[in-house]
């Protein structure tokens, strides 16, 4: 049951000042974004009609620490035929650093993160990985991650995806 | 046609086949890859946690480019898609460029400009190279091959970052790529769907089912491979492939292969150049039926 008194009202405004979130308004819930979404078509967990509307309600606690609103896989199929231009892939993204300010990060993010800091990529590129490069007749690869590092410390990102799990 | 090749994260290490045949192909095309040391992630993981972050990451590897004067070619779909998004945001936004200068300039010594453009590789096939060039290439007949395109989602979509050049609900470049090799590109149902990836590392399980929805219309439609043109969809359809068989107790057994392969099959370079080997799933049947058994 939904309580009018524990709604947080200004979370849809929240939402709009939110890069990506500007259009939040606009949804007058059809259901296109949900009929063709790939990842509805498989788990009943994800429907982003229902995210939308959880956040317009101002069910601010329900979204943002919920595990549904990472199950986008930002096909940007919905983004592409809503009518009212909700632009929703990059309200999920919106709605998602949201969720990473107030300290829900999925743990597989935080492991990224490490990657990233450590490496300046996902994937380690060091003696063996350059070896086989060779083999093929591929040049090597040098990593850069002190770029990487330092950019990640500036947004202070790092920081913000390692507290509060 | 001279570009900055950019593999970003996956490539290098998972897709030596891709890397491979895309050289060899662009090669044989006349496109020039320069490679930049000091590229690196595309920005792509981290714009869901943090985008202003993201935004910074793709803007250092674009003034990596600019630097150089040169436009970016990317093997990757996700990267194709960050990239240009970041590069048209910038463009476009002065208050959001201004930001992320501010951050660049301080931190890195950097600034972006907007001098450069961002493009998939098979869009600079189809685009800059185009098919009747391609087509003269071509002395492989493939035409005994029934194959299934896979466009995945960063290559068309968001359209407008891509300026709106191919219909998302209707895509054709990829069929005709496919097609300028004499392969028949098949159509089935749900052939623009994602294949999942993008939820891997969060909800394996429903990547996988989104992947074996796949996998089973294009096995319904009884194509040989699938064609596709990203590492995050190989890593669904062909490293994922055994798991989902496993999952759902079925057995598919498809070849997944990356465009340039094709195309590389179908210009006469060796399978051996094309890195057929790296395959996971074994390519042998597919090669043997178009291949003069002697320089297989």
């Amino acid at each position: 049951m939904i309580k009018i008194s524990e709604l947080d009202h200004d979370f849809k405004h929240e939402i709009a000042r939110e890069p990506g979130g500007e259009h939040i308004k606009r949804c007058f819930s059809c259901g296109t974004c949900t009929a063709g979404c790939p990842v509805r078509e498989v788990t009943d967990r994800y429907n982003p009609r229902k995210i939308i509307r959880m956040a317009l309600l101002g069910m601010r606690k329900e979204v943002l620490s919920s595990d549904f609103i990472w199950l986008c896989s930002a096909c940007y199929t919905c983004y592409e035929r809503c009518p009212q231009d909700v632009r929703i892939t990059d309200l999920m993204t919106a709605i998602k650093n949201i969720a990473v300010r107030e300290g829900h990060t999925p743990p597989p993010f935080t492991t990224q993160i490490d990657l990233l800091k450590e490496h300046g990529r996902l994937y380690e590129i060091g003696e063996f990985e350059n070896q086989k490069r060779v083999d093929l007749g591929l040049p090597e690869i040098k990593e850069n991650a002190e770029e990487i590092q330092t950019l990640l410390s500036t947004t202070g990102i790092e920081k913000r995806v390692a507290s509060r799990k | 046609m001279k570009y900055a090749l950019f593999l970003g994260c996956t490539i290098p290490v998972r897709s030596l086949n891709y890397e491979l045949s895309a050289r060899r192909v662009a090669e044989a095309l006349g496109i020039e890859f320069f490679d930049i040391n000091g590229f690196e992630c595309c920005g792509y993981p981290v714009k869901t946690l943090d985008q202003h972050t993201a935004l910074l990451l793709a803007a250092r590897n674009l003034c990596l480019a600019e630097e150089r004067g040169l436009n970016i070619c990317a093997l990757c779909s996700a990267c194709t898609g960050t990239l240009a998004e970041a590069n048209r945001e910038l463009r476009e936004n002065p208050k959001l460029r201004s930001r992320v200068n501010n951050d660049l300039n301080a931190t890195l010594g950097k600034s972006y400009r907007g001098t450069v453009e961002v493009k998939h590789f098979a869009r600079v096939l189809f685009q800059d190279v185009g098919l009747e060039k391609i087509r003269e290439r071509v002395h492989t007949d493939l035409s005994s091959l029934q194959l299934a395109a896979h466009y995945g989602c960063h290559y068309l979509k968001p359209s407008h970052i891509y300026d709106h050049i191919e219909d998302p609900e209707q895509p054709h470049t990829l069929d005709d790529l496919i097609e300028v090799t004499g392969a028949k590109s098949l159509v089935f149902e749900g052939r623009n769907r994602c294949c999942g990836g993008g939820v891997l590392a969060v909800d394996e399980a429903v990547a996988l089912a989104m992947s074996r929805e796949k996998l089973d219309r294009v096995v319904a439609a009884q194509a040989e491979a699938i064609v596709l043109i990203c590492p995050f969809c190989d890593i669904m359809y062909e490293y994922s492939q055994r798991k989902i068989e496993k999952t759902f107790n079925t057995r598919y057994g498809l070849p997944v292969l990356y465009l340039p392969q094709l195309l590389g099959l179908a210009m006469g370079i060796s399978p051996d150049d094309l890195a057929f080997r790296l395959n996971r799933i074994k390519t042998k049947d597919l090669l043997d039926k178009v291949t003069p058994p002697e320089e297989t």
